[in-house]
């Protein structure tokens, strides 16, 4: 008779532990559900994600926990892999609020999959907070539960395009003379990186020569670099996520392409400064949300760096940016149940809505479509195998080094 | 138009389609051996070329030359194929097409899975090393990794074609793809020669993917425009005619890049698939002709 019995009590409890939920303290624990894609083609990044949700649990954990009307809670997250599948998600969504009776969610990786998720999480009032969605299609359909603590996807570039006139301008080049090559994936996200780039470039009066559609299935752009190469652009940008920044590398260093600015976004991702070999990757100009250098703060990871200290004791490797906005947002829900007062998810949302907090990830504060309207894109330019801050001027580490020097003259 | 501006970009597209080209053609080489000799359709094509791929890269971040992990993706690729033959293929050789298309293409989908796990979702590539050549007055540039790959690819299809004309397995394979009833009749081991051409075919992918992982960039999901890229060159090609399949894929190679230079790059697999769907209506045309001919 015993034996039997002990088995299932410790299968049960492999299980409770397995989800992180404990019989015994489910009462004084916030769960949080997130569909996250730990297989399939975002699966790295969804792990990033994961990492940084789990990081944010344990630190605010050990600290005291969040503590609503004079008691003590623990976070606790359920998460179910979406396979990198956004009908998936939605469906796990739904599953993880009607079966689970999850109150809050965490975003999931990635514009399209959180594009999904995000009418369920809406319909069922549930406050969502997310930190891997920038399409700007997620801020304008007036979605009252929906908070995302990064900037939008029209911003990744746009800085770049003001960056290239203020230094043509400063070595006598008028803007209104520029030429700028872009290549963009036909996505939710790039197309948005668009929308903010051509803003830009209109503004200041800049000839398009090259405007490519680059395909989902991504893995030779050399007709495009080879079109750069004959109408020697003074601007190139590419946005194609990790596959467009990692291609777009190799083939412009086997080409050898000349080019005095190019920008890109997810060059961390891909960590084109390392992965090409040693100054492969110079001189690029990269969007970021944000960057372990930035003199950000709070009292739960300390400054960025510190934050990027203990992600890497962690997990052995540096944080990418997607790793730490997840664990932001997590700092976000806490202030936000503190601050209500209460576990209703009507109060804990409006709460949520009037944030305006200062985190290691920078400050974070909501406008009425849930985008964060406090915190600035910075811009890295990739020198000598790292990563350095060279926009906004007010945090920037570094010099941006223009023109970038021909290959001919490199080594 | 760019390339009525810039003349010179016509031979660059020429000479940048030859050599993705030749890629091309060699992983169809393998998909017509296979289809041909077997009747199968080998929807898991592209995912064996990414896995050779792979192989090549573990050897890079290792720390060796990528040169050195060539041999091994061929190797790799080759056992692989002949376990998978020796699992599974053996089951649905004699079957409905159907059947192997979907049992090839769960194949797939379990290697992509696989490759995910072992090498992550991140994008990958192999750095040869290897310079940058110009010429022209530098108005046309040929990156030596692909010159490389191309006289690979065409030496690979060379000996391909050699080993069919010369060895017995070659002869073995050439009477089964012809008669299977009658090569077992005459005492040919056909089911020997299903599973070296289905190893072969894999080996061949695996070689071919390791010069991908030099060239271009890796990610376990990319392997599906090679299956189709395949299918259509031996579909335009013809069964069993081997230069038929080099011609096709050089010829695929340069429309697809001159597409890409005039459309843009998005266009470039869709122009494909137009130009199947042209080259299939002209066939059957000429077909029903014949036929009419005939009567």
């Amino acid at each position: 008779m015993n034996k039997p019995n002990k088995a299932i009590i410790t299968f049960i409890s492999a299980i409770a532990l397995t989800f992180g939920i404990t019989a015994a303290n489910a009462a004084d624990t916030i769960v949080l559900g997130s569909a996250i894609s730990l297989t399939g083609k975002y699966a790295t990044n969804g792990e990033h994600t994961q990492r940084g949700y789990d990081l944010a649990v344990k630190v605010i954990n050990d600290k005291g926990g969040v503590k609503v009307g004079g008691k003590k809670y623990n976070l606790a997250i359920k998460y179910y892999d979406d396979e990198s599948n956004a009908s998936k998600a939605a469906s796990l969504a739904q599953r993880l609020i009607e079966q689970d009776k999850v109150k809050y969610m965490l975003g999931p990786y990635g514009s399209g999959i959180t594009i999904a998720v995000a009418p369920v999480t809406e319909k069922f009032g549930v406050p969502m907070v997310e930190a891997n969605g920038a399409a700007r299609s997620l801020f304008t359909k007036g979605y009252k539960y929906l908070f995302a603590v990064l900037n939008s996807a029209d911003q990744y570039l746009s800085s770049a395009v003001d960056l290239a006139a203020d230094v043509n301008q400063k070595a006598g080049k008028k803007p209104s003379s520029l030429k700028v090559a872009m290549a963009f994936e036909q996505d939710a996200f790039s197309l948005d990186v668009k929308i903010g780039v051509m803003e830009r470039i209109k503004h200041h009066g800049m000839k398009i020569v090259i405007d490519d559609a680059l395909p989902k299935e991504l893995n030779d752009m050399t007709a495009t670099l080879q079109k750069v190469k004959a109408l020697k652009p003074d601007l190139l940008i590419i946005s194609g996520h990790s596959k467009g920044a990692m291609t777009g590398i190799k083939q412009i260093t086997d080409l050898k392409v000349d080019v005095p600015l190019i920008a890109m976004t997810h060059c961390d991702a891909a960590s084109i400064n390392t992965k090409l070999g040693k100054g492969n990757g110079d001189y690029v100009l990269c969007g970021s949300q944000w960057h372990k250098s930035l003199s950000y703060k709070d009292s739960y990871f300390g400054s960025a760096s510190d934050y990027a200290k203990l992600f890497e004791k962690t997990y052995k490797y540096d944080p990418p940016y997607q790793a730490a906005e997840s664990s932001a947002a997590l700092l976000v829900f806490k202030d936000a149940f503190e601050r209500a007062n209460s576990l209703d998810q009507k109060k804990v949302r409006d709460a949520l809505a009037k944030t305006d907090m200062m985190t290691f990830y920078g400050g974070i504060k909501f406008n009425a479509g849930g985008q964060n309207t406090s915190k600035p894109m910075v811009m890295f330019q990739v020198q000598n195998g790292e990563n350095a801050v060279v926009a906004p001027v007010k945090w920037a580490q570094a010099k941006l080094i223009w023109p970038a020097p021909k290959w001919a003259d490199r080594k | 138009m760019i390339l009525l501006d810039a003349p010179f970009l016509n031979l660059q597209a020429l000479l940048d389609g030859l050599m993705v080209g030749a890629i091309f053609a060699f992983v169809a080489y393998g998909m017509a051996l296979v289809w041909g000799v077997m009747n199968i359709i080998n929807i898991v094509q592209g995912e064996f070329v990414i896995l050779g791929g792979y192989i090549t890269f573990a050897f890079f971040k290792m720390g060796f030359s990528p040169f050195v992990g060539i041999p091994f993706s061929f190797l790799f690729l080759f056992c692989l194929g002949f376990l998978i033959y020796r699992t599974i293929i053996f089951r649905v050789v004699d079957k409905d097409m159907f059947i192997s298309i979907l049992a090839t293409f769960g194949i797939s989908i379990v290697i992509q899975q696989i490759m995910n796990i072992a090498f992550g979702s991140q994008v990958e590539t192999a750095n040869s090393g290897l310079g940058t050549s110009f010429l022209f007055d530098g108005n046309i540039t040929l990156s030596h990794i692909k010159i490389f790959s191309f006289i690979v690819c065409l030496l690979g299809a060379a000996s391909v074609i050699y080993f069919m004309k010369t060895s017995k397995l070659g002869r073995a394979i050439r009477a089964t793809a012809q008669n299977a009833r009658a090569a077992r009749i005459l005492g040919v081991d056909t089911e020997k020669v299903y599973c070296y051409t289905y190893s072969i075919n894999a080996g061949i992918c695996g070689l071919a993917g390791s010069l991908v992982a030099m060239t271009y960039t890796l990610h376990p999901y990319i392997g599906l425009p090679y299956t189709v890229r395949s299918f259509m060159i031996v579909i335009v090609a013809g069964l069993g005619n081997f230069p038929a399949v080099l011609l096709s894929g050089l010829g695929l190679g340069t429309i697809e890049e001159f597409s890409a230079y005039t459309l843009g790059q998005e266009y470039r697999i869709g122009f494909v698939f137009l130009l199947l769907v042209l080259i299939l209506v002209y066939r059957s045309r000429v077909l029903a002709k014949k036929r009419e001919y005939l009567k």
